[in-house]
């Protein structure tokens, strides 16, 4: 469990990462809050000859609000954007499904972009951005531009970043009045893993239901309010429609079966926390 | 013991320090990063560092190994092969009679996931893992074999084709007349168990530094190794030396083991030999992955158990059906776990007729070893799911039919139909005292108020004995009665321990336990205090080894729970050899007799008249100072080393008779779960663990032991297991795969204790490390049955397995696919 060998550059500006990536391509790593990177270079799994550390960059470690959204650069640590100020009521989502990213010591090292580009298709923060349709903003040589997070995720650990670009901020959707927000999980332990995460939203007219763990990458669909007689099918055939897998801690049924019900629970309580 | 010495005893204890949860003296440095493992050691200069290529398959031959590249790469000093490493050994020793090779390293062919295949010795470990990836090896891929059931088929694919099976041992025992109580009973109930593959995954790894002297062909080891030490021979022999060259120390400190660092001897073989072909040290720390992966298990095991039974729940006689999976290869001491329990195999309970038929079976799966419980899950989960199903097909109270069937306390000590003798203990007291304190009745409230709003509560209960004190003679059951006589019987528990003085009379104890953070040094200087009316603090305790320089025997090591019963009882008989014969000098020096010397205080003083006294220091420091002034018959008085092994621990006899342990202690236990009913997870509402493990030297470690082993039972319940694929890949190579339960998945148990001392043991202990791990998977397994109506129960007890009950069978799709999601 030791890593090749590789070069380390410890930025100073944003050009020079996207000199560094233009420049490598497919050969750089970004290291953010290395919570993912470091195991996978000390596993031989990522094999990088260049690993670009941002984490000194200035500017890149700022929350803040900007166009109804809050926007979380790149050296933002998880914990931080829990200690928020507000955090619970400008996005109450956000505040109830940072608890479930890992415990509280990697969220003090991990960031918030580096689990986003990370892409697991279990993971909490890629589910919140897709249900609040949250954006991505990247940066290459190129130019910046601005990514739906419904169409950021394309596969398991697969986005549409480019290998020049990096993620400089992600940005979630301040909540709305009238609104209902909900997320609920199911792990061996806390912290592990999410074998189903599920993360709605619910207002008058619409209920939104998004799921991590099951796809290979977090999905969301607008489904029948709850209450709606039409629920219970929707649900079903969205459970069927993720093409659930087995693999060590759950079948494949057992994740359509906690879809159907977990996907329930948490559109019901989303219902109930609206104004 | 003589009879003064027992008044003795009596006296110092009633008011000594044993028996105190006294702070660890272990701690100030364990707690402030000052500890002292293997790793923090440094090594001497010029040291390389080792590092393993395993193999990817579960089961192929090697047609060939390129490791030119590796060789020639930067740093690289030596690569090791199969070829290689049995040029320079022999197989280790294997414990049946079959036609078994051993190998530490894969040897033409490889049996598991991660076996060693070869060894890069280089300048860093980042340089070998380097050099690792430019060995090529071409592997012919064969069938594997994973599920036990199907290894032991005459079509399985064969792991070791030396013998024509890979049931590599099989032996049948009959106790009392079997056949008979069957065909007399009124009822027969039969359970049907796997038990799953676990381990207790210490926090440090294996890690060694090895050095090879080639000019008196001595290998000199330090290695995180916990014993037994009888694996010293196995390594001195496969090294081809005599026992005198293979010196093996221990570091001070180990970072948990839980019975796991026995496996790491395969280990030393290899890097002895990988010292000795580089030409220099050599250090191996083992990593996460290989940890898991390849370094040992808990044995999986297939039983089938029934029971003839009266009409009352009395169960006549019992049929075991054991088929116990080792794995790839049958390493020392296995097939161990399979007969660690043989003579308790009736558990808590008076049964005098019993079949046994026990086979060893190996598979394409990591070897399995020592692991806390050590054949205690395997046995009692069947045996106390079997009191369940009892109770249910009966249509009886769980709880009167474990009191029907525990054996009386008049019997005491009693003699098992397998042959273990039980020290001591009253069961019945026991199980009614944790039914009134654990509160039992309230419990049984909850599950009806919670049935009653629709949940799914249940409760469970086990009642087992803990050995502790293994007889080195157990494992020979593997053997006929024949086959033992021709090797030579074995039997003992030969335990050390070596008190000295020094000029300035201060008193240092030197014990051959390997402890791995239990707190040995803290509970041995309570027990030296005792024996010489000192405090704890002044007494210095080394607990690690040298084969080189301390006292020692094949029994020494942290294994069997034998530390308080065996270990620190001998360092007891050591202390008051050493206390007569002082109080012998300061009779003389005093002008009193040698009866009316105390020990007290720090100092020595004539009872009759305790103004009549002397500093212990003074008295200890004279053996140095003015030894012509000792008396001649008295020796020395610097330094004494008892020998200590209980005659109780005789050779298991013709007739099969297997006195497996020294001591029993007495578990009950009873839990409250309730399951969840989205998503299938046991919430553990109450558990409630009642120990007699005879005296108690220490409350606080006792507990300790007790919360740990309940930790990790808790895992093997729900979380844990090392699962493989049915081609024999391993899929639980990282703690995000093998799910070990933190601080927030265990709740802390109530723990209660009634104290029967052992009359076989110095300080009338019982070990007390492993009974948790025997009682508490199947008390959890127990309770979740009563919850959701099962019949039958297989751990791990994952959700998505409770589940599948509570959801009921899963609708066709409503409507038709919309596409991908």
């Amino acid at each position: 469990m030791k890593p090749a060998a590789f070069d380390y550059v410890r930025a100073e500006s944003l050009e020079e990462v996207l000199d560094v990536l233009a420049n490598e391509g497919t050969d750089a790593r970004v290291l953010a809050g290395g919570q993912t990177l470091i195991p996978m270079l000390s596993m031989r799994m990522a094999r990088p000859s260049v690993v670009i550390d941002i984490m000194r960059l200035p500017g890149l470690d700022r929350i803040e609000g900007a166009e109804g959204t809050i926007r979380v650069g790149a050296a933002v640590r998880q914990r931080h954007v829990e200690q928020y100020a507000n955090l619970v009521s400008s996005q109450p989502l956000l505040a109830a499904a940072l608890p479930w990213v890992g415990h509280a010591q990697t969220r003090h090292r991990g960031t918030v972009c580096g689990s986003v580009a990370h892409a697991d298709p279990s993971a909490e923060l890629p589910l919140v951005l897709i249900t609040l349709k949250g954006e991505i903003e990247l940066r290459s040589r190129r130019g910046s531009r601005r990514v739906a997070a419904e169409s950021f995720f394309i596969g398991i650990m697969s986005t549409d970043c480019g290998v020049d670009e990096m993620i400089e901020a992600v940005r979630f959707p301040i909540a709305r009045a009238g609104v209902g927000y909900a997320f609920r999980e199911i792990g061996r332990r806390h912290g592990d893993f999410a074998i189903v995460a599920c993360a709605a939203t619910v207002d008058a007219r619409t209920a939104r239901l998004a799921i991590g763990g099951v796809a290979d990458r977090p999905t969301v669909r607008d489904l029948p309010l709850p209450g709606d007689p039409g629920l219970d099918d929707a649900l079903d055939a969205f459970a069927w429609d993720l093409e659930a897998r087995d693999d060590l801690h759950a079948t494949a049924e057992y994740r359509r079966q906690l879809v159907r019900r977990l996907g329930r629970q948490t559109l019901e309580e989303a219902a109930r926390c609206r104004d | 013991m003589t009879a003064d010495r027992e008044d003795a005893a009596i006296t110092d204890g009633a008011a000594g320090w044993v028996g105190r949860s006294i702070p660890r003296f272990e701690d100030a440095a364990l707690l402030t990063g000052r500890g002292r493992y293997l790793d923090d050691l440094g090594t001497r200069p010029g040291t390389f560092e080792a590092t393993i290529l395993r193999s990817p398959h579960a089961h192929a031959e090697i047609e060939a190994i390129d490791c030119e590249a590796a060789r020639t790469a930067d740093g690289v000093a030596a690569v090791l092969t199969g070829a290689d490493v049995i040029a320079l050994t022999s197989s280790l020793v294997v414990g049946v009679k079959a036609p078994l090779e051993c190998w530490p390293i894969a040897v033409d062919r490889v049996r598991y996931v991660g076996e060693p295949v070869a060894i890069v010795v280089a300048s860093d470990r980042y340089r070998a893992e380097d050099a690792v990836d430019l060995i090529e090896v071409r592997y012919r891929p064969l069938s594997a074999v994973v599920d036990p059931v199907a290894a032991a088929t005459a079509d399985s694919p064969l792991l070791h084709p030396a013998v024509n099976s890979n049931v590599v041992g099989e032996r049948t025992f009959r106790y009392g007349d079997p056949e008979r109580a069957f065909a007399e009973a009124a009822h027969r109930v039969r359970v049907e168990v796997r038990y799953p593959r676990n381990s207790c995954t210490p926090i440090e790894t294996y890690g060694i530094v090895a050095e090879y002297d080639a000019g008196e062909d001595v290998y000199d080891v330090l290695a995180n190794f916990q014993g037994p030490f009888s694996l010293h021979p196995v390594m001195a022999r496969a090294l081809k030396v005599t026992g005198n060259r293979l010196r093996l120390r221990t570091p001070p400190d180990s970072g948990g083991s839980f019975g796991v660092k026995q496996a790491i001897f395969p280990y030393i073989v290899l890097m002895a030999i990988a010292s000795r072909v580089a030409g220099r040290p050599v250090k191996w720390i083992e990593d996460r992955l290989e940890h898991l992966c390849a370094s040992v298990s808990a044995t999986n095991r297939v039983t089938t158990l029934e029971a003839a039974v009266d009409r009352d729940g009395r169960i006549m006689a019992l049929d075991f059906d054991q088929l116990e999976d080792c794995g790839a290869h049958l390493r020392a001491p296995e097939p161990a776990t399979l007969y660690r329990m043989h003579g308790n195999l009736t558990g808590a309970y008076d049964i005098r007729h019993v079949k046994i038929r026990n086979r060893v079976v190996l598979t394409n799966k990591t070897p399995t070893g020592l692991n806390r419980g050590f054949g205690g899950p395997q046995a009692y989960y069947p045996l106390e799911r079997l009191v369940q199903r009892i109770a249910i097909e009966l249509k009886l109270d769980p709880l009167d039919v474990i009191r029907r069937n525990l054996v009386p306390t008049s019997a005491m000590p009693y003699r098992t139909a397998t042959g273990a003798l039980l020290d001591s203990g009253d069961f019945a007291a026991a199980l009614e005292g944790a039914v009134r304190d654990g509160g039992l009745a309230d419990l049984m409230a909850r599950r009806d108020a919670a049935r009653a709003e629709g949940k799914h509560y249940g409760i469970g209960f086990a009642a087992v004995v803990e050995p502790s004190v293994s007889n080195m003679g157990y494992i020979t059951a593997a053997l006929t009665p024949e086959e033992r006589r021709r090797a030579g019987l074995k039997n003992g528990a030969q335990s050390t321990a070596t008190v000295s003085l020094d000029p300035l009379g201060t008193v240092t104890v030197q014990v051959a336990s390997t402890p791995q953070g239990q707190g040995h040094r803290t509970v041995l200087a309570q027990v030296i205090a005792d024996a010489l009316g000192l405090k704890p603090r002044d007494v210095s305790v080394v607990a690690d080894v040298d084969t080189a320089k301390d006292a020692w025997s094949i029994a020494s090591g942290n294994y069997s729970s034998r530390f308080a019963p065996a270990v620190a009882g001998t360092a007891r008989l050591a202390a008051l050899n050493l206390r007569d014969r002082l109080a012998r000098v300061a009779a003389t020096l005093l002008n009193v007799s040698p009866a009316d010397i105390a020990f007290a205080d720090g100092r020595v003083a004539a009872r009759s008249n305790p103004d009549n006294s002397l500093p212990f220091s003074r008295l200890a420091a004279s053996g140095h100072w003015a030894p012509g002034t000792l008396p001649a018959e008295l020796g020395q008085t610097i330094r004494e080393t008892v020998f200590w092994t209980p005659p109780q621990l005789t050779a298991p006899t013709d007739f099969d008779q297997v006195n497996s342990s020294l001591c029993h202690g007495f578990i009950f236990d009873f839990c409250g779960v309730e399951i969840d009913p989205t998503s299938g997870a046991v919430r553990l509402d109450r558990y409630v663990t009642m120990h007699d493990c005879g005296s108690i030297l220490h409350p606080a470690m006792v507990t300790g032991q007790i919360c740990g082993g309940f930790a990790q039972a808790l895992g093997a319940a729900l979380y844990e297991e090392y699962a493989y694929a049915d081609d024999g890949n391993f899929l639980s190579g990282t703690f995000a795969d093998y799910l070990v339960p933190t601080a927030m998945e265990v709740p802390e148990p109530i723990v209660l204790h009634r104290e029967s001392p052992s009359p076989f043991t110095p300080l009338g202990a019982k070990g007390v490390g492993e009974g948790n791990c025997m009682s508490t998977p199947v008390c959890i397994a127990n309770a979740i049955a009563d919850a959701l109506s099962l019949d039958a129960i297989d751990l791990p007890a994952t959700p998505a397995k409770l589940a599948a009950r509570l959801h009921g069978p899963e609708p066709e799709r409503a409507q038709p696919s919309r596409g991908k999601a």
